[in-house]
């Protein structure tokens, strides 16, 4: 679990710091983004040659918004996302392994290839879904803050959406309630400027951080492509939740570096190649962060190498095993609609399933 | 055995489970301190406090949402619909998230929720709210629904819908809160998918649910008066569906009538209808009629809303048609 590396890194010896950090940290940062970009490259290929189906919405460029506000959680805090999810379910502790078997459907994915690429799922990594409904993710995450506090748990919930979703009702519905219950949830907004081709200030008239405050709840503006500014403040935020300082709101200005699905082109009639081409050039948080670490003496670029060597076996490991890994029983087809299927009655009525 | 109301024996069941399973919570618009709109929470409030019998804003689809995340992490929520008319709002949270994530998330996640509320209509409540909605939920494989026609089985159902570990619909009807029977005290759970033969009888089936069984005993009581033994058959739960209760009857009488409120498209009758030329076309005399809401939403002048609704004289109609008496 590459993670749980990057998490620990500041316990081991002293090392010099970058920006309040520990170097072995940031080197870990870098090398756990590489995971997270590489991983996304793969599923693309994998994507051309019709090893994965269905719809497939890459995290490309946001990678620290992945990392930065998973890193400083604890593992019984929980997430959730809508679809564009790969990548924080590996920031979550989920396998290269097992994440990309259930983009290839099969019965070694985290979901048993139920899920796929949008519902990836880990209940024992406490990383609660890839949703595939525009803002659906939203009263879920509500209803797990309500129930650490109902249970009076020391865990906080993250809720991860794009920048679309806070103009649908269910975000709405949600904060009002978080708020008036003082649940501990932060919600997160990835905001890559467009939901799917639709450009955010085309479609509202307020600026994002109006949206929690008129619900009373405390907005947070950060640089969503630099990952160190990105887990200093979900630090803070995690450790007020738990102190009891109630749901908390964070515009994370990101970019979206690949198309809105496989089957979207990266620039097109609604945003131009000059603005993605300088948006990936100028403002690629993985590229930030290997400036910074080679800047401040920390990374040469034959440890680059080396480290993106070893990533890519990582990923490519992945990937053999979802080949390997065999397709769902067909017997088990009406399994897991229920989760006592022996009852009285019938519960199917295709004549199969019993 | 007590005689209750309706209202009073679900109101028993909520208690009951509530003081059974500290992870049992009642959640709803006014539900607390007005003791719900339709009384069937009251007194849970000063019993239970505001931490287990909680008022809503008016958010449908927020609050449905949230005891679906609440039952992700083990709650037991019992998410009350003032009335199923208002439940459209939060159909995608039902649909999309709770019905499907055991199996999206193969087996990971379960989510033992309880949505309930009146369904069906009341009284010149007008088109928006006066709608028998159990297609909706019954369509979506991963949803169970019961549907209790007396205070027994509201009792009953209820209790097995709260410890069900999947998500079930429970729809009662504001007609029957007023209702009184017998309840048996303490526990009293009626299991789901099974059906319970409210009359014995031996020349035509009427096969029906929720507040419709009413009507339908209406109606075989009407055709006794004339020599017809009409049995009346109470489905209580659509999913699970008591399908062999069904093709037993129907073996017996080798004709049905279906009666429900709803619309006929697509509606509960056409699925039992469905089942039964499947399975016991060999069985019937006679095609099997359906006595359903008339095709329109419903109208709100007195005249027109009685010419909707199904009712024991139609019923008796239908019966006539498929024992060829008229």
């Amino acid at each position: 679990m590459p993670n749980s590396a990057v998490r620990d890194a500041s316990k081991s010896a002293p090392s010099p710091l970058i920006e309040g950090f520990p170097a072995e940290q940031v080197l870990g940062f870098l090398r756990e983004m590489l995971v997270y970009r590489r991983f996304e490259q793969k599923a693309e290929e994998a994507y051309a040659i019709g090893k994965i189906g269905g719809f497939c919405h890459l995290h490309t460029g946001q990678e620290a918004v992945a990392l930065g506000f998973t890193g400083p959680l604890r593992p019984e805090d929980y997430t959730l996302s809508a679809y564009r999810e790969h990548t924080l379910a590996l920031a979550k502790g989920i396998s290269a392994r097992s994440a990309m078997a259930e983009l290839y459907g099969r019965a070694g994915g985290c979901s048993g290839g139920r899920g796929g690429s949008m519902h990836l799922f880990s209940a024992k990594h406490n990383f609660m879904g890839g949703w595939g409904i525009v803002g659906g993710q939203i009263p879920l995450a509500t209803g797990l803050g309500w129930a650490i506090r109902y249970r009076g748990e020391d865990r906080v919930c993250a809720c991860f959406l794009g920048d679309a979703a806070v103009n649908q009702g269910a975000f709405h519905e949600s904060l009002n309630m978080a708020a008036v219950w003082k649940l501990p949830v932060i919600y997160i907004v990835e905001n890559n400027g467009y939901g799917m081709g639709t450009a955010f200030q085309r479609v509202t008239t307020t600026p994002m951080v109006e949206k929690s405050r008129a619900h009373g709840i405390p907005a947070h503006e950060v640089n969503g492509q630099d990952v160190l500014a990105v887990w200093r403040l979900m630090e803070d935020l995690a450790e007020r939740v738990r102190d009891g300082a109630g749901p908390q709101f964070v515009d994370a200005e990101t970019y979206r570096f690949k198309g809105h699905s496989m089957s979207d082109p990266v620039s097109g009639t609604y945003r131009s190649k000059e603005e993605v081409e300088s948006r990936v050039r100028e403002d690629d948080p993985i590229a930030h962060l290997r400036d910074l670490l080679m800047e401040t003496g920390h990374l040469t670029q034959r440890d680059l190498e080396r480290m993106d060597e070893e990533v890519r076996e990582l990923v490519e490991d992945a990937a053999d095993f979802a080949d390997r890994s065999p397709v769902p029983s067909e017997e088990g087809l009406h399994e897991f609609v229920y989760a006592d299927p022996d009852v009285q009655g019938r519960l199917f009525l295709d004549g199969r399933g019993g | 055995m007590a005689v209750m109301t309706y209202r009073d024996a679900l109101n028993q069941a909520l208690a009951e489970e509530m003081e059974r399973d500290e992870s049992v919570f009642l959640m709803g618009e006014e539900v607390a301190e007005y003791d719900g709109a339709y009384k069937v929470s009251r007194g849970l409030l000063e019993r239970f406090g505001d931490g287990r019998v909680v008022d809503t804003p008016i958010s449908e689809l927020g609050f449905a949402g949230l005891g679906v995340g609440a039952a992700m992490a083990g709650l037991r929520p019992v998410i009350e619909f003032m009335t199923f008319n208002f439940a459209y709002l939060a159909l995608d949270q039902v649909i999309n998230n709770a019905a499907k994530t055991h199996y999206m998330t193969n087996g990971q996640l379960r989510v033992p929720i309880v949505f309930r509320g009146p369904n069906g209509a009341a009284l010149q409540l007008a088109a928006q709210h006066s709608q028998a909605c159990e297609s909706y939920y019954l369509h979506a494989p991963g949803v169970k629904l019961a549907s209790p026609a007396t205070p027994a089985d509201a009792k009953g159902l209820l209790k097995a819908a709260i410890r069900d570990d999947d998500p079930v619909v429970v729809m009662e009807s504001e007609m029957l809160y007023n209702a009184r029977g017998d309840v048996p005290e303490g526990e009293h759970v009626v299991p789901l998918g099974v059906a319970d033969v409210k009359m014995e009888g031996t020349d035509v089936s009427i096969i029906s649910h929720g507040q419709m069984v009413h009507v339908a005993l209406q109606a075989a009581r009407m055709l006794e008066k004339d020599g017809v033994s009409a049995e009346v058959l109470d489905l209580r739960s659509l999913r699970p569906l008591d399908a062999e209760a069904i093709l037993r009857s129907v073996h017996k009488t080798n004709r049905a009538v279906y009666v429900e409120e709803g619309w006929p498209f697509a509606g509960v009758g056409a699925q039992v209808v469905a089942l039964i030329q499947d399975e016991a076309f060999d069985d019937l005399d006679a095609p099997v009629r359906r006595v359903t809401q008339a095709d329109v939403p419903m109208p709100y002048a007195r005249n027109l809303e009685k010419l909707s609704k199904p009712d024991a004289a139609r019923v008796v109609d239908a019966c006539g048609e498929v024992l060829y008496r008229q």
